[in-house]
């Protein structure tokens, strides 16, 4: 599948926006590495926060996430990824 | 005297369907043949550790252990201490696994690919003793080692049995519930609900484990009614919250958190069938339930029976194997229906996944660097909303990702601190101890600070 290379201007961080608040997390939005894992030893994510994230992106954005396992993975491997798979997506 | 046995399934016909592939059903002679088939390629090792995700796969697993005479281990956590700590305990322990493998150096088996079966209908259902170890659960002591829970065939089945009971699907009129689950086959609760409800309580599984919303209504939408969402009260809530269309379905259970009387009434108006919610821990099993909409009190299971000593509840009889002390505050009532008031403060359960503060204190202070430190549970807001574990520490050389590296080898990540917060020192009283209201205070100020 073919990734943007650019996103709109501003969507990363809204994401970004997005994420520090479905989740409560203990840190700014600006200071997430856009190409840091989003599990294990970047944010350290957990399945539960990536249920939230969903839900909050398929609010925002109108469409739903759907476990293709390997799609999955990669939608969620960073903030540039998730942000990426957005722009490809949205509907709102 | 010769040991009593029971089938490996109470499914009586040979084309009974025990499960729901992609693409189709799958009879209950299938099932065995596929068993049979597994339990002869299992390695030498009398111990499994029955990774598989997929639903089936994972039953199939389990299946061919027990028929093998192997006892699967499902420990509450996957991380690399704990397997350490569990292949010490058990020589010979090897993984199944149907893509990712154990963290680990386990001997691994992948989950073959199964040949289709030509003839089933010679099949015979396997009988196993009652007095076999069947599986060994895992709860987290408070020394650091996981407590092992072993529970026998003969117990497994009445535990199956009495949740079925409850739902009524023991009756011969009722028919046959196919299950769609959200919860891991791993985990007490999912294997009870799941497995068990499958092998003994007359239902088919769906081999999937749907994880958002649009999974969930797409898994419910592949199975023929009755269905039965074996779930929890946060995929419940994010189930409603999707806004998505979600086909009918017949019965719900939940467990593994409270569920307020809000969100299983919306559940049922939304999905159309009751709601029950299901109380119980590793060591006991099932207990009770309660159908959540309609009161708050609970109801014990068949032969079940509670004792109360100093403020300490205890459970027995049926299923429960001696008597287990719980972890909650529990409130009998004249007619043997009871409330819960929550945990008793040392335990913590995060979505469904328990451990103690104990324990957890223990992790923290084993890591290099740390000098002082403990971990805060805070008071939960809403009860479908995932309430997170705080840490207090002291540890000068060390950096929150180094910490926090150290932590996750040790913890499950829904146990791993957020926030972590770093002091100078602790705020101890004179008798040494950490008064729940001085940390509740400091993660306030933490909080304040940081917005």
């Amino acid at each position: 599948m073919n990734e943007p290379t650019t996103l709109p201007d501003g969507l990363m961080a809204e994401v970004a926006d997005l994420m520090v608040a479905a989740l409560n997390l203990d840190i700014a939005a600006g200071e997430i590495d856009p190409d840091a894992p989003l599990f294990g030893e970047g944010l350290g994510l957990d399945s539960i926060d990536i249920l939230e994230v969903a839900l909050a992106v398929s609010k925002q954005y109108g469409f739903q996430l759907r476990s293709d396992d390997e799609d999955n993975v990669r939608i969620f491997a960073s903030l540039r990824s998730l942000a990426g798979h957005v722009a490809q997506h949205r509907i709102k | 005297m010769k040991p009593r046995r029971i089938a490996l399934t109470s499914h009586a016909r040979p084309d009974d369907v025990l499960a729901w592939r992609a693409a189709g059903a799958v009879t209950r002679n299938q099932f065995l043949a596929e068993v049979e088939m597994l339990a002869r390629s299992l390695p030498a090792g009398d111990y499994l550790l029955n990774t598989c995700e997929d639903r089936y796969r994972f039953m199939v697993g389990w299946s061919a252990a027990l028929v093998a005479g192997k006892i699967s281990l499902l420990p509450a956590s996957q991380s690399v201490e704990t397997l350490r700590q569990l292949q010490a305990s058990y020589p010979g322990l090897f993984c199944l696994h149907d893509g990712k493998g154990a963290l680990a150096e386990l001997p691994q088996l992948r989950y073959p690919e199964m040949p289709a079966v030509a003839d089933a209908d010679a099949v015979a259902v396997p009988g196993i003793e009652t007095d076999r170890v069947a599986v060994i659960l895992f709860t987290s002591g408070s020394t650091g080692l996981p407590v092992a829970q072993a529970k026998t065939w003969g117990a497994l089945v009445s535990n199956g049995r009495a949740g079925a009971a409850r739902l009524g699907f023991l009756d011969e009129r009722s028919p046959s519930f196919t299950i769609v689950g959200t919860v891991p086959a791993q985990h007490s609760y999912g294997f009870e609900s799941t497995i068990l409800l499958t092998l003994h309580g007359g239902c088919a599984l769906w081999h999937g484990r749907p994880f958002y919303p649009a999974d969930i209504a797409d898994a419910l939408a592949a199975v023929p009614r009755p269905r039965l969402l074996v779930s929890t009260p946060f995929h419940l809530r994010a189930l409603l919250d999707s806004q998505i269309d979600v086909p009918a379905t017949d019965m719900m259970l939940s467990a593994t958190a409270p569920l307020s009387a809000e969100l299983a009434r919306a559940a049922e108006a939304r999905l159309g069938g009751t709601l029950v919610e299901i109380y119980g821990c590793t060591e006991a099993g099932q207990l009770a339930s309660r159908r959540t909409s309609l009161t708050s009190r609970w109801t014990l299971l068949q032969d079940i029976g509670f004792d109360q000593q100093d403020g300490i509840t205890f459970a027995c009889g049926g299923h429960v194997e001696g008597r287990q002390r719980l972890g909650d505050v529990i409130e009998l009532g004249d007619d043997g229906t009871f409330l819960l008031h929550g945990r008793h403060a040392d335990v913590i359960n995060i979505a469904g996944k328990r451990t103690s503060l104990a324990y957890l204190n223990h992790q923290l202070g084993a890591v290099a660097g740390v000098e002082d430190g403990c971990f805060f549970m805070p008071d939960d807001g809403s009860d479908e909303s995932v309430t997170r574990l705080a840490a207090f520490v002291v540890a000068p050389t060390l950096t929150p990702r180094q910490l926090l590296d150290a932590l996750r080898g040790r913890l499950d990540p829904i146990f791993l601190p957020r926030p972590l917060v770093f002091l100078p020192r602790l705020p101890r009283n004179a008798t040494g101890k950490l008064p729940r209201a001085t940390l509740a205070a400091l993660l306030d100020r933490h909080a304040k600070d940081a917005s």
